[in-house]
């Protein structure tokens, strides 16, 4: 039996869950938590139709996975920095408190 | 070997799920990190070993910890202030998610190249290093460059300002 089709549901299952945490959840980090899952969920589509595709010799589905990997990673650190200086300035990580660009809350 | 990608599978979502559902956040961080290894799990079922690793290297090793880092820091439980009411309520979020799950499942469904089968092999360490000293060694190279700008930005973001500039602490 061919397994892609079962992979690429399951990734497809990985990223409509991170897409959910992203949509409903109102701290920053869950937030970005959902983020890597949808993240993921892309590696592994990559992986799948990299195995199972045409030429798979020419490695392109991993390439792309392997950047999109160290892109995350980048991602994930900038994200995680600019939560650390939100909560320092509001005292808050909750999405919907911090809605203004202007700094003081009124 | 259906049976094994559905071991690998069922934890992995389950993980994932909780992740996303759970209140206390280091929880939700550790369920995090279990899924990613889920994850790496199923790059090393795919035939993808160097994947695998460098899965378990950077998200398990590098971003879960990095999570758990922020949960820490800041605080680590959501707040529910009663002042506001949420902007987008709840069901609003689980039925766009779901609406795509059913839009990307039929899409994937009713796909006749999906069912072609087609010839596997299995990944060498050795092709991935060939390949990015050949082919990819120019976008090695902006990866690198990359790495170096959020080394350094991260870090300046996260610096406290130590010039005295005043804030206001809100409670």
């Amino acid at each position: 039996m061919n397994p892609l089709p079962t992979v690429v549901l399951l990734s497809c299952l990985l990223f409509a869950i991170g897409l959910g945490g992203v949509l409903t959840r109102r701290n920053a980090i869950v937030v970005l938590i959902g983020i890597e899952f949808m993240l993921n969920a892309a590696n592994l589509n990559f992986i799948a139709f990299w195995r199972y595709g045409p030429e798979p010799e020419a490695l392109r589905g991993v390439m792309f996975a392997l950047f999109s990997i160290a892109v995350a990673a980048a991602e994930a650190a900038v994200g995680l920095a600019i939560v650390l200086a939100i909560y320092r300035h509001w005292r808050t990580a909750d999405l919907d408190d911090v809605d203004e660009l202007r700094g003081d809350r009124l | 070997m259906t049976l094994m990608l559905f071991l690998l599978a069922v934890p992995t979502l389950a993980a994932a799920l909780a992740a996303m559902c759970l209140r206390n956040l280091v929880h939700a961080a550790l369920c995090a990190a279990i899924c990613f290894t889920g994850v790496a799990a199923l790059f090393v079922y795919l035939g993808a070993e160097f994947m695998g690793f460098a899965q378990v290297i950077i998200y398990v090793g590098a971003i879960a910890i990095l999570l758990l880092f922020a949960v820490l820091l800041t605080r680590g439980f959501e707040t529910l202030s009663p002042l506001r009411a949420r902007q987008v309520p709840w069901p609003v979020g689980v039925m766009a998610a779901l609406i795509t799950l059913a839009v990307m499942t039929i899409s994937v469904v009713s796909s006749p190249s999906l069912l072609r089968p087609r010839t596997a092999m299995v990944l060498r360490t050795r092709q991935v290093g060939d390949r990015l000293m050949t082919d990819y060694v120019l976008p090695m190279e902006a990866i690198g460059l990359l790495m170096t700008a959020v080394l350094i930005g991260a870090a300046v973001l996260a610096l406290r300002d130590s010039n005295g500039a005043k804030r206001r602490r809100v409670p």
